[in-house]
């Protein structure tokens, strides 16, 4: 077992709990190949991609907040309220549907970051009230209902529209996970991210500029959930102001599925985009198998089971890791 | 002189915590910092290291007057701290932990290999040769503190703080500890060593400050400063106001009602024996760090003893938690009432009765008019100053609430009471009436164990002394042999 992981570098438990997240997506997407004809046609994988970017970029952002051992529950408001900025402004341009719906987001990660830092607001409740306010402002800008986009200025391109045959939105998230992990591995910040969850006090007194680290991973996750906004309005060609309604839970489950621990201070990028694809395509694989016709599982349903395979995961993860100590 | 901090005083909410305190050192010089718990050496540090602002004073460092803001301007200006705590960050590896926030870069990328590298390197010169990959979570305590020793050697800091470094080493890892200052003094870094055991103190420092109540009260060459001294200055304070209540009669030698022999228990309680007798006060005496208050939760079941044995009334007893030992009449009061003692909101009525509420039930419910009983029997007893029994407890004074505590205890029932820093945070007056009613319940049959860093407090109430230091029992003085240079004596003990 030693020299089977060598490869892997494990040095911690939390590398083990991340490489299980890869090993099970990869089983997944087996055992969806094996028993569905079209499981892995282009158009289930495109759609896959193209829905399901969303919640990644969310969950990037969720990952470098709960790294430092925060917890922003604004995002889903925030993406609603973006996609109905978005949606307002797509008339004008499609750029500004783009930034308007970013710098909506980018307004409410700046807003976490000073209650956070400043006020020194715990970030559940801090997140939690900007998560109210950003889901009412989406309501009040859009007057209780869904805004259209304007189709004339090219704006649904950037949900519907493919570029080298990939969805625009996959190019996207694709680019942000990058970059993600470009940030927390190879930057200085990256590291400093870490040490922070790791223990704040700490990396204080070891010199590091804490309040400013943490105000900006605010704004990041903000931003991607703008992000991530823009897109629902350009896919689904409408500014969604009740949209996002769990969305932040989602984005949870993904992180911790990915071997980040609530706790803070461990985390991975690579994992993380593991971990909501994993959780995305058991609603895939549930799909295919009602179309397979041996049962029929409400959408209801499909929660249930996604919420027992999360507890499955993280109750493995737990096992794995104490084992891992033991050795 | 590379530092020099002097006139520097510091008030938090109005209390003085630093009165006109000075601190200097030499270049590739190491300075003992002793004192007495709240004797302002963590003050004094943190207003050197930036974490604390000053309310007056100078400090020059390298002959430049400073005034550093954050810890951050501390480090960049060669300051290096290295906390009691050993401040890294647990789950990053060893290599990232001594670069943090100075990592090595090419093309604005952390440069990896070249951050392994000098990590290694800079460890190599302390003889460790350890994976730096690994979180520094995966090593011991004296492990973490090279590598926290390795940090402030690659930030160039030409001044070391070193908070109590040795509190959770092992005598081999203090060695290697000890190893590691020479190499730093040898490179003309000066180390500011933090410490309590005296010996270690000898061996290893040039200098020695000693500050107590927020004052420098001496600072001499290590070579010219006496134990006994050390120890005087550390203390000292009106010893002579309290000899006066003394009991000055023979005690009679009555019999043992808990024995303790050879008990340890990690590196903190070593090999302590003691005896408490039927009807006495029996003291435990010892510096800050010697192991009492350990020794009381190895008594009372709050740590588990590894080795020796504990007889009660002579049949040898193992209390797994502290509930074995309260069913054997043992009752503990602790050191900090305000931690592990009080429930600040809750009435006297309430705190007094906490303990005992299981046995005043009655179909379930609490029986008021026991309760009633028993809560007026000891506000009379103890002679409690409260407006009812119904007040919170948190508006009552120091002395009272250490009563309401003591009451606590006393209707369980007790045989074995031991009380850690009886009159800790009490005035004066209130200290003298606690240590007549613990005179008082010893004459009726009590047993009391008391733990006490005053030297008066002892002289005053002890029939017996027993004298810890480094986690050892090193002498045991009945009533007759007890006198303040016998006790400080004993505490300057160095074991062999």
């Amino acid at each position: 077992m030693q020299t089977l992981l060598r490869p892997f570098a494990i040095k911690s438990s939390g590398d083990l709990a991340r490489i299980g997240v890869i090993l099970a997506l990869a089983g997944l997407i087996l055992f969806g190949a094996l028993r569905y004809d079209n499981f892995l046609s282009p158009f289930n994988i495109l759609s896959f991609l193209r829905y399901n970017s969303m919640f990644a970029l969310i969950a990037l952002g969720m990952a470098f907040v709960i790294i430092t051992g925060g917890i922003d529950l604004s995002v889903g408001g925030t993406a609603a309220m973006a996609s109905v900025v978005a949606a307002l402004l797509s008339p004008y341009h499609w750029a500004a549907g783009l930034l308007g719906g970013m710098a909506a987001g980018f307004a409410v990660g700046a807003l976490n970051g000073f209650i956070i830092t400043k006020m020194r607001i715990q970030p559940f409740i801090g997140t939690l009230a900007t998560m109210l306010a950003a889901y009412g402002t989406g309501l009040l800008l859009a007057n209780n209902q869904s805004v259209s986009v304007s189709y004339d200025t090219g704006f649904t391109v950037i949900g519907q529209d493919d570029f080298l045959g990939f969805p625009i939105p996959a190019w996207i998230g694709l680019a942000a996970y990058v970059l993600g992990w470009l940030v927390l591995e190879k930057l200085p910040v990256g590291r400093h991210i870490l040490a922070i969850g790791d223990g704040e006090a700490t990396a204080g007194l070891m010199g590091l500029k804490v309040e400013r680290t943490l105000a900006a991973v605010y704004l990041a996750s903000g931003t991607l959930a703008g992000l991530a906004g823009v897109i629902l309005a350009s896919q689904f060609g409408a500014g969604q102001p009740t949209e996002g309604v769990g969305w932040e839970l989602f984005a949870i489950a993904s992180v911790v599925v990915g071997g980040t621990l609530l706790t803070g201070g461990s985390g991975s990028v690579g994992a993380t985009l593991a971990g909501a694809l994993l959780l995305a395509m058991v609603f895939n694989i549930l799909n295919f198998e009602n179309g397979l016709g041996w049962i029929s599982l409400s959408a209801y349903w499909q929660s249930v089971i996604r919420g027992a395979f999360l507890l499955v995961v993280v109750v493995l993860q737990a096992k794995l890791m104490a084992r891992h100590r033991a050795i | 002189m590379l530092l020099s901090m002097q006139g520097i005083s510091k008030a938090f909410a109005g209390v003085a915590a630093l009165k006109s305190a000075a601190l200097d050192v030499e270049p590739a010089e190491i300075m003992a910092l002793v004192g007495q718990n709240g004797a302002g050496k963590s003050t004094l540090i943190k207003i050197l290291t930036g974490v604390y602002r000053r309310d007056a004073g100078d400090i020059t460092f390298d002959g430049k007057p400073v005034d550093f803001t954050m810890p951050a301007e501390a480090q960049s200006a060669g300051i290096a701290t290295i906390y009691q705590e050993i401040n890294l960050a647990p789950q990053r590896s060893v290599a990232e932990n001594i670069y943090l926030s100075r990592e090595p870069k090419r093309f604005g990328m952390i440069d990896h290999a070249a951050m392994r590298r000098g990590a290694a390197a800079v460890l190599k010169t302390f003889n460790l040769a350890i994976d730096v990959d690994r979180p520094v979570a995966h090593f011991d305590a004296a492990t973490r503190q090279m590598v926290a020793i390795a940090r402030a050697v690659t930030q160039n800091a030409r001044l070391v703080i070193m908070d109590e470094p040795t509190s959770s080493l092992d005598e081999r890892e203090v060695a290697v500890l000890f190893e590691t200052i020479r190499t730093l003094k040898r490179s003309g870094v000066a180390v500011i060593f933090i410490g309590h055991r005296l010996d270690e103190l000898y061996a290893i420092c040039d200098r020695v400050t000693i500050m107590r109540d927020g004052q420098t009260v001496a600072k001499s060459p290590m070579a010219d400063m006496p134990k006994m001294a050390l120890v005087r200055h550390m203390l000292g304070k009106e010893l002579a106001a309290f000899q006066a209540m003394a009991p000055d009669q023979d005690v009679p030698e009555r019999p043992v009602r808990l024995a303790v022999q050879n008990a340890g228990a990690g590196v903190r309680v070593r090999d302590v024996s003691l005896d408490v007798r039927e009807g006495e006060i029996s003291g435990l005496a010892g510096l800050l760090g010697s192991g009492r208050t350990e020794t009381a939760r190895l008594i009372f079941g709050a740590d588990r003893m590894q080795r020796g044995t504990l007889r009660m009334d002579g049949r040898e007893r193992t209390y797994r938690e502290p509930a074995d030992a309260i069913a054997d009449g043992i009752g503990l009061v602790s050191e900090d009432r305000k931690i592990d003692g009080i429930v600040p909101d809750m009435s006297i009525r309430e705190n007094m009765t906490l303990a005992l509420l299981p046995k005043l039930k009655k179909a379930g419910i609490v029986d008021r008019t026991k309760q009633d009983a028993i809560v007026t029997k000891y506000i009379r007893a103890l002679g409690v100053k409260c407006a009812s029994p119904d007040q919170p407890i948190k508006e009552l004074s120091g002395g009272n609430q250490q009563k309401v505590l003591l009451a606590r205890w006393l209707a369980t029932d007790p045989r074995v009471l031991i009380i850690d820093e009886p009159t800790r945070g009490i005035d004066i007056g209130a200290k003298s009436e606690i240590l007549k009613l613990l005179r008082s319940l010893a004459d009726e049959g009590l047993s009391v164990l008391m733990i006490s860093s005053e030297l008066e407090e002892l002289l005053a109430a002890a029939d017996r002394v027993t004298v810890l230091s480094d986690g050892t029992s090193v002498a045991t003085l009945p009533r007759k042999e007890l006198s303040e240079a016998a006790l400080l004596s004993a505490m300057a003990h160095q074991v062999e």
